[in-house]
């Protein structure tokens, strides 16, 4: 039997165990989903220690990014991963996860150009376009004549 | 205690994380692209007035998906153009969103140096 490049990798679609996009799409939702409950009593929280809904937003993600960095940390964050996909990525904990994985990985590298530096493999990206981009709305902001939409 | 807002922030978060899931499966997007793609549209979002909405019927559903972040990077911003302007257009951003970059950065440098190896078993 002869195959060509693109029948071959038709086949091996059909025969790899790629689990279906629904039951990937169904598990991401529903522990993205679970993420974001947590979030939300996290925030309750917050607001009944009496923080106004900006603070306790802010102190939801801190409380979140601690919870994804401790996960990682004791290497529980990644075992969630394999079953989750996207409903542990998106979420901020699964920022807080692709800073200190790297950053657990290349200790033995030195403290400055192994963990400090690593740390920033993926967050940096998502530091210098989101800071970025704010900066790109603020300019059209001060274009427009002072802002304050938004 | 209301549960709908619970229920809310489920679905809402679940739905964004299923979105992206697709784009992970479907497309060559690597994780690292999502999160800065998920970022700037964030900012995007939340600039032409559609994500607050989200944010006021979700809650924790849309602030705590890396769309938050974005939300909060353009949110600062508005709000310090608004009280500055041009100054607020450069330091709106990082301020709105000062606590979890700070934090992800301590907790990051912190529990890397707690961690322990991982045991090749």
């Amino acid at each position: 039997m002869k195959l060509d490049k693109q029948k071959y990798q038709q086949m091996l679609e059909q025969k790899s165990p790629n689990s279906p996009l629904w039951r990937d799409c169904l598990k991401a939702f529903l522990f993205g989903g679970a993420i974001c409950t947590v979030g939300e009593a996290v925030s309750n929280f917050w607001q009944g220690r009496g923080l106004d809904t900006a603070d306790a937003a802010a102190a939801t993600s801190i409380t979140m990014v601690f919870l994804g960095a401790l996960l990682t940390c004791l290497h529980l964050y990644e075992k969630l991963a394999k079953h989750a996909g996207a409903g542990t990525i998106v979420p901020i904990t699964g920022f807080a996860n692709s800073i200190v994985s790297p950053a657990m990985e290349f200790k033995s590298e030195g403290l400055i150009l192994g963990l400090a530096a690593k740390m920033f493999v993926i967050a940096g990206p998502v530091l210098v376009y989101g800071i970025s981009a704010s900066v790109v709305y603020g300019l059209v902001l001060v274009l427009l004549g002072g802002g304050g939409a938004g | 205690m209301n549960w709908m807002e619970y229920i809310n922030a489920f679905w809402v978060g679940g739905a964004i994380c299923a979105v992206c899931q697709v784009f992970i499966d479907k497309t060559k997007l690597t994780p690292a692209r999502i999160l800065v793609s998920l970022v700037v549209i964030g900012v995007f979002l939340q600039a032409i007035g559609i994500y607050q909405p989200v944010v006021d019927y979700a809650g924790a559903g849309a602030t705590v998906p890396l769309l938050g972040f974005g939300y909060s990077l353009a949110k600062g911003v508005a709000k310090a153009v608004a009280e500055s302007g041009l100054l607020g257009a450069f330091t709106g951003g990082v301020t709105g969103a000062a606590g979890g970059i700070a934090a992800a950065i301590v907790f990051g440098c912190l529990f890397a140096l707690l961690a322990k190896p991982k045991s090749k078993s």
